[in-house]
C-alpha cells in the first residue's frame, strides 16, 4: 500500500450530504474483476450527460459542465471535500478505488459511513472527519479562492489552510501508523498467526459445532 | 459491573489479540462470498502467493450479475459473463463451497445463508457486501466489509476491527393490521436518520420485534445499514431456534444439544448499558413509502410529499430539493396520486415466502394495472422459487399479470438485464432509492411487499389496509 505522510493538494468540494456509494461508482462498473481503471468513471451518473458502460472510451462522453467535477479550478484536485455521511450505503470497495484513480489522496467530511471509512485506509486514501462548522467554513474558503490548496499531515494529525489555520483531527494509533508506513494489513495479522491457532483451539472446545469438518 | 450486551457477549467471545489503542482482531466464523467483490481478494492471494486459512467457513454463490430468465442459456453479458465466471474458478481452485447458477440452492446471498443453516447464531457473519446485517435476526454479528477484508478474512480468518457504541432500538406494542417488519423498519430509518446508527450495532428489542417471524426479523435486520450501523443484532429466542432446527449446515444431535445450551445467553443482560435507545410506539407506524432518493426520505402512505421550504437545516433541504428534482415529484403531492410504471418484488429484504405469500394474498384474483410496463417477482433462492411453486403462488402471479422469474438480486441494483430506463417510476421492495440505483435515471419508492402488490393492481400508490 501506498505510505501517507504529508499530502498539499487542491481541494475539490462536493457539496452534498449523503452522497452514496452508488452515486461513486454506479453498479455497471462493478463487474469489472481488476482493482484498477474506475477513475474514469468516478462519480459517472453527474459527470457525464449520457449513459456510462464498462470498457467503453470515456474521453469523448458528453461532460456536464455543472458537476463540480468539470469545473477547471478543481482539475488538479486530490482532496475531496465532502458532507455527512460520505460513501453511505453498498461495502463496494470499486467506489474507494475510484476516487484512487482518479487521483484523490484524501476525503474530509463531518462523519463518513463506517464500511467506507475502512476502505478507504486499506488502499492509502485517508479519511478525515472535522466538526461540521470547520467544513462549512472550508466550502466558503474554497469556494472564494481559485487553487485553494490545504495541506495534510498525518504524522501531526493536522489539517492546514493556506493562511495557516490549522486544524487537529483524530485517528486512530493502529490506522495511523500502517497509513504512515504503508503496512499490508495481512502480513501484519499473520505474524500473529500462533494467536490464532490458540484462539481457535479454545474456541473449537466452546463452540464444536463451528469446527463440524473436524 | 454492568451487565452486557449481546453485541459485547459475542464480540468478546471472538477476540483474538487486542493492538494498545484497543484495535481487535476478532476471528470469523462464517465468511460468504459473492461474485462482484470477491474476484480482486482472491487474484490478492495468488498474487502473495497465500492459501485460504479455513476454506469450511465459506459458502460462495452468485447473485448479482445472474439473469433471472433463460437460464440454461448462460450468461448473455459478456461482461456479467467473465464475474460469474471468475468466481466458479476461485471456488474451484481454493476448495470453496459454492452454489453455483444453476443449482437449485443458488439464490441472494442473505437468503440462502439462514436457509441452508449457514448462519447460526452466536457467530461472527461477514460478506463482502453491506446488507450482511440480514443475519444479526439469528444473534449473530453480522456486517459487511470490502474486498480488501474479504482477502484478509480468506488469508486469515480474522479482521482488524475497532468496537463499535451499543445503540438500542426498542419497537414497543403491537403493529397494526396490514403493517409489516418493512414498514417498522422504514419508519426507524425516517425516524433515526440515514446516519442514526453510525458507530454503532443496533439491537432491535421489544414487544412488537419479539412477535415478528425470523423472516420478517431479518427484513428488520436487512435495513440496519440504511440507518447507518454495520450490522443489528436481535437476541435468540424459540423462534431463532425453531427456525435454525433441521437447516442442513445446522449441528445435529449430541452438538446440537450444546449449541442450545450456549444460544440460551445470547440476549443482553438485564443490567447491560447501551450508548443510545430509541423507543418506538409499534401502533404509531403506518405503511411507509419512500418519496426520495434515501431510505429516510420517506412518509406514511397517507400522507403528502413533504416541503422542503419547513425544512431548518439548508443542508438537509438542499439534499430534500435534489431528491425532489431527481425524483420528478412536487411537495403536497398525495402518496397515492403517485403514478407507476414499473413493480419489482424481489431483494435481500424482501424476497422469502412469506413476502411472496403476503404480496400473492393481495393479488389473488385480481390484475395488473394497465399503466404498468412491468410486474416483476423475483424469488430469493431456487429453494423459495420450488416452495413458493408448490403452494401454488406463481399461478397467483402470472394470472395476474406478473412475471415469475429466476432467484438473484435482479432490479434491486439491476447488474443484470433487470433494470429500469431513464425516468421510470418504480414501486420496490428492496432496501435502496438511491439515485440510479435500479438504472440511470430510473425512480425508486422503497415498500413493503403488501404495498407493492396492492400497488400494482392499482397502477398507484394505495394503502394496503383499504383493500378488503
Amino acid at each position: 500500500m501506498e505510505k501517507f505522510e504529508k499530502v498539499t493538494g487542491v481541494v475539490l468540494p462536493l457539496d452534498r450530504s449523503n452522497v452514496d456509494t452508488d452515486s461513486i461508482i454506479p453498479k455497471q462498473f462493478l463487474k469489472s474483476i481488476r482493482r484498477t481503471g474506475f477513475g474514469p468513471n468516478l462519480f459517472d451518473a453527474w459527470r457525464y450527460l449520457d449513459q456510462g458502460e464498462p470498457d467503453r472510451d470515456n474521453s469523448g462522453r458528453p461532460l456536464n459542465p455543472d458537476f463540480v467535477l468539470n469545473d477547471p479550478r478543481y482539475r488538479e484536485a486530490t482532496i475531496l471535500l465532502a458532507r455527512d455521511n460520505f460513501g453511505c450505503g453498498s461495502s463496494r470497495e470499486h467506489a474507494v478505488w475510484a476516487l484512487q484513480d482518479y487521483g484523490f489522496r484524501a476525503t474530509i467530511a463531518p462523519s463518513f459511513a463506517d464500511i467506507f471509512y475502512n476502505n478507504c485506509f486499506k488502499n492509502g486514501i485517508l479519511p478525515i472527519v472535522l466538526d461540521t462548522v470547520v467544513v462549512d467554513k472550508l466550502f466558503g474558503e474554497v469556494d472564494a479562492s481559485t487553487g485553494y490548496a490545504l495541506k495534510i499531515d498525518l504524522a501531526a494529525q493536522t489539517v492546514a489552510t493556506p493562511t495557516g489555520e490549522t486544524f487537529e483531527f483524530d485517528v486512530d494509533e493502529f490506522r495511523r501508523h500502517c497509513l504512515l508506513n504503508g503496512l499490508d494489513d495481512i502480513s501484519l495479522t499473520l505474524q500473529h498467526a500462533d494467536a490464532i491457532r490458540a484462539f481457535e483451539e479454545r474456541h473449537r472446545g466452546e463452540a464444536p459445532w463451528l469446527f463440524p469438518n473436524e | 459491573m454492568a451487565g452486557k450486551t449481546l453485541y459485547d457477549k459475542i464480540w468478546d467471545a471472538h477476540v483474538v489479540h487486542r493492538e494498545p489503542d484497543g484495535t481487535i482482531l476478532l476471528y470469523v466464523d462464517r465468511h460468504l462470498l459473492h461474485e462482484v467483490t470477491s474476484a480482486q481478494a482472491f487474484e490478492g492471494l495468488r498474487v502473495a502467493g497465500r492459501s485460504p486459512w479455513r476454506i469450511d467457513t465459506a459458502l460462495a454463490v452468485p447473485d448479482h450479475n445472474v439473469p433471472t430468465i433463460d437460464r440454461a442459456r448462460g450468461i448473455s453479458d459478456p461482461v456479467s459473463r467473465v464475474q460469474v465466471e471468475a468466481l466458479d474458478r476461485n471456488c474451484a481452485e481454493f476448495g470453496i463451497t459454492e452454489f453455483s447458477m444453476n443449482d437449485i440452492r443458488q439464490g441472494i446471498v442473505h437468503v440462502i445463508g439462514p436457509e441452508q443453516g449457514a448462519t447460526l447464531p452466536g457467530m461472527i457473519v461477514v460478506c463482502g457486501d453491506s446488507h450482511t446485517s440480514t443475519h444479526g435476526a439469528f444473534g449473530a454479528l453480522a456486517f459487511g466489509i470490502g474486498t480488501s477484508e474479504v482477502e484478509h478474512v480468506l488469508a486469515t480468518q480474522c479482521l482488524i476491527q475497532k468496537k463499535s457504541g451499543n445503540m438500542r432500538v426498542s419497537i414497543d406494542g403491537e403493529l397494526g393490521p396490514g403493517v409489516t417488519a418493512k414498514d417498522m423498519v422504514l419508519a426507524i430509518i425516517g425516524t433515526i436518520g440515514v446516519a442514526g446508527g453510525t458507530g454503532q450495532t443496533f439491537e432491535f428489542t421489544g414487544d412488537a420485534i419479539r412477535a415478528l417471524s425470523m423472516e420478517a426479523r431479518m427484513t428488520v435486520c436487512n435495513m440496519s445499514v440504511e440507518g447507518g450501523a454495520r450490522a443489528g443484532l436481535i437476541a435468540v429466542d424459540e423462534k431463532t431456534v425453531e427456525y435454525v432446527c433441521g437447516r442442513p449446515l445446522a449441528p445435529r444431535g449430541r452438538l446440537w444439544d450444546r449449541a442450545l445450551v450456549a444460544w440460551g445467553d445470547l440476549k443482553s443482560d438485564d443490567d447491560a448499558v447501551f450508548d443510545k435507545t430509541v423507543h418506538i410506539d409499534a401502533a404509531t407506524i403506518k405503511p411507509q413509502v419512500t418519496w426520495g432518493t434515501s431510505p429516510e426520505l420517506v412518509v406514511p402512505v397517507d400522507a403528502q410529499v413533504p416541503d422542503p421550504a419547513d425544512e431548518k437545516d439548508p443542508v438537509k433541504r438542499e439534499w430534500m430539493q435534489r431528491a425532489l428534482q431527481y425524483m420528478d415529484l412536487r411537495p403536497g403531492v398525495a402518496i397515492t396520486d403517485i403514478a407507476l410504471d414499473k413493480v419489482f418484488i424481489g431483494s435481500c429484504t424482501n424476497a422469502r415466502i412469506e413476502d411472496l405469500r403476503a404480496a400473492a394474498g393481495v393479488v389473488r384474483g385480481r390484475k395488473v394495472a394497465r399503466n404498468l410496463k412491468l410486474a416483476l417477482v423475483v424469488p430469493g433462492s431456487g429453494l423459495i422459487k420450488q416452495q413458493a411453486e408448490d403452494e401454488g403462488l406463481d399461478r397467483v402471479f402470472k394470472e395476474a399479470g406478473f412475471e415469475w422469474r429466476d432467484a438473484g438480486c435482479s432490479m434491486c441494483l439491476g447488474m443484470n438485464a433487470d433494470h429500469l430506463q431513464p425516468g421510470e417510476r418504480c414501486a420496490s421492495t428492496s432496501n435502496r432509492n438511491f439515485e440510479g440505483r435500479q438504472g440511470q435515471g430510473g425512480r425508486t419508492h422503497l415498500v413493503s411487499p403488501a404495498m407493492a402488490a396492492a400497488a400494482a393492481i392499482a397502477g398507484h400508490f394505495v394503502d394496503v389496509r383499504d383493500l378488503n
